[in-house]
């Protein structure tokens, strides 16, 4: 089985955030990640490499040249090859679900791949949206918020996922795709030597602009700005003086 | 043009947000329809019967739809838009309304707009990004809107009497029809009498600092004796094992904005913060001062949760 995994260079979530001065974007100055949904997708794809369930593993990534660091860092946690959609356009907000999808669709295409994982969100836009906006393209099944993946004898794939009331089981044929949620695993470091490996790993590039993808924003962003900002509150002593508090507003 | 709400079951239950996301429909000035699914909708016609504004109800009925996979709920969603004409879909963004709306945007060619906070006008929402640090207005130039809102920013409908038509959608050509193996196999749902997290007027949370799952039973008791509270956890305690993973309040959990929220032992990472900050009252125990969940907080009580929490119980039992 050949393994899709995408993987999205982002801000790194301890860097406080801010809008730009003009409040029409973030400022995405500060270290990247790649995006921990994404790590997840990763590992998954690995381990199904480690136990014979999956040929190769193709990370990919788009963006500007950075992407490919993030592509390294999958080839690192033994990705087999990469594939660089280079453009540079906004990631975080330019570029969106819809666009993103119909990327990964062309290169599903041209790779002949069977499964894509990729990260339930992104924590730059939270958007939630790519791997079913893609499943729904390819018309194939989806299992989304996994949190657990096995294999059934008859090559389908029994995904648990995360639902609002608690756990659901579904089965779904490959090709597939599955979105990936916090418990699915662990992720792996690299370990030098394989940081080493990963330099020969091949990544191929591919000029966004080149395939013929309509990418332009169709929720265009016209502000950025930071939400209302909660008051803080007093600090009290001991119980009875919270209860008293809580009296005095009515909530007890 | 009317607007389409998609409204949630689970089980054959219909969910508590079914009034807000109306009510976020009915922002729009136009006529508000709902859409039931599952094996007998017309059950759910009940849990509507309180909710005003809605001027038609269109019933998805087919055993399959009772667990419906994303394909097929699309399907049926997708028909029901097209045929009706709307400009509009609106579902909570709940994992309910995440999982089935995006594949609607992969046929129809629209790019969702999805966690909406605020509805500006027609074609422009506020929502959340980054974990809820900065909120992001955008303007959507798509012809038809797929919309997902988040309920507790959302006003409930006002309280009238449904009178609304019914009409049948013929879903024979959208349940099964795959050509591709996608089934529902199970639920695995631990049964409660207690109110749902996300519409729970009382919310009793635990964090890391519980140290256990046993632990988590004082919270049960404290949520009971405030009245019929929820009980919620932290990410780090139910990635500790402490509780099952439906009990996680946060940006990649669930969002709550109950009257009161009791963070018991949680630390107030920035991404559970974004799950909770809406909550009218917030009161937070901890024994660290320096917890960031203080900035935050109504009221802030330094001390050890396993002396405060069985005392407050008792004293507001008496």
């Amino acid at each position: 089985m050949k393994v899709l995994v995408g993987v999205k260079r982002v801000l790194d979530y301890s860097i406080k955030v801010r809008p730009n001065a003009a409040k029409t974007a973030v400022d995405l100055k500060g270290a990247k990640i790649m995006n921990p949904f994404c790590e997840i997708a990763v590992e998954e794809a690995i381990q199904m490499k480690e136990k014979k369930k999956a040929k190769e593993v193709i990370a990919v990534s788009i963006g500007d040249k950075t992407a490919a660091e993030t592509i390294r860092a999958a080839l690192a946690m033994g990705a087999d090859r990469g594939i660089h959609v280079l453009t540079n356009q906004r990631i975080d907000s330019d570029l969106q679900p819809l666009a993103v999808a119909k990327i990964f669709k062309h290169v599903f295409e041209e790779n002949k791949t069977d499964l894509v994982l990729l990260g339930k969100q992104s924590i730059d836009d939270d958007a939630n949206q790519t791997g079913q906006i893609l499943a729904a393209m390819l018309d194939v099944p989806q299992a989304t918020f996994a949190s657990e993946i096995e294999f059934a004898d008859d090559g389908d794939l029994i995904v648990t996922r995360e639902i609002d009331a608690g756990l659901q089981k579904v089965k779904i044929s490959v090709p597939s795709v599955i979105t990936c949620d916090l418990r699915l695993n662990q992720p792996r470091f690299a370990k030098i030597p394989d940081i080493i490996k990963a330099k020969r790993k091949k990544i191929q590039t591919l000029k966004l602009e080149k395939l013929d993808i309509d990418t332009e924003p169709r929720a265009k962003t016209i502000k950025v700005d930071n939400p209302e900002v909660r008051e803080g509150g007093v600090m009290v002593d001991n119980v009875d003086d919270l209860m008293s508090k809580l009296r005095e507003d009515k909530i007890i | 043009f009317s607007s389409l709400v998609v409204a949630e079951q689970f089980e054959g239950k219909l969910a508590d947000n079914v009034t807000n996301v109306v009510g976020a429909a009915s922002q729009f000035g136009e006529d508000v329809h709902v859409l039931l699914h599952g094996k007998d909708p017309e059950s759910q016609l009940d849990g509507l019967s309180k909710i005003s504004g809605i001027s038609k109800v269109i019933l998805a009925k087919h055993d399959d739809l009772e667990n419906p996979t994303a394909t097929d709920l699309a399907n049926v969603a997708q028909k029901a838009l097209t045929d009706g004409g709307y400009k509009r879909l609106l579902t909570p963004s709940t994992n309910f309304g995440k999982d089935f709306l995006p594949r609607i945007a992969g046929k129809i060619d629209s790019q969702p707009i999805t966690d909406v906070i605020k509805i500006e006008s027609e074609n422009v929402f506020q929502r959340p990004v980054y974990s809820g640090n900065l909120v992001s207005t955008v303007e959507s130039s798509d012809d038809i809107k797929l919309i997902t809102v988040r309920s507790t920013n959302f006003d409930t409908s006002p309280e009238g009497e449904l009178s609304a038509p019914t009409e049948h959608l013929d879903v024979s050509d959208c349940v099964g029809t795959s050509g591709y193996t996608y089934e529902f196999v199970e639920n695995i749902v631990e049964k409660s009498d207690r109110p749902e997290l996300t519409s729970a007027s009382v919310v009793v949370s635990g964090g890391r600092g519980m140290k256990n799952g046993e632990n988590f039973s004082m919270l049960y008791e404290l949520a009971d004796v405030l009245g019929d509270g929820a009980v919620g956890a932290s990410r780090a305690a139910v990635d500790a094992g402490f509780v099952p993973n439906e009990l996680q309040v946060g940006q990649t959990g669930k969002v709550v904005a109950p009257n009161l929220y009791i963070a018991v032992g949680i630390s107030g990472a920035i991404q559970h913060l974004a799950g909770m900050k809406d909550s009218k009252t917030i009161v937070a125990i901890n024994k660290d001062p320096e917890a960031p969940i203080f900035e935050i907080a109504s009221y802030g009580l330094v001390g050890d949760l396993f002396t405060v929490v069985p005392e407050l119980t008792k004293k507001l039992q008496k």
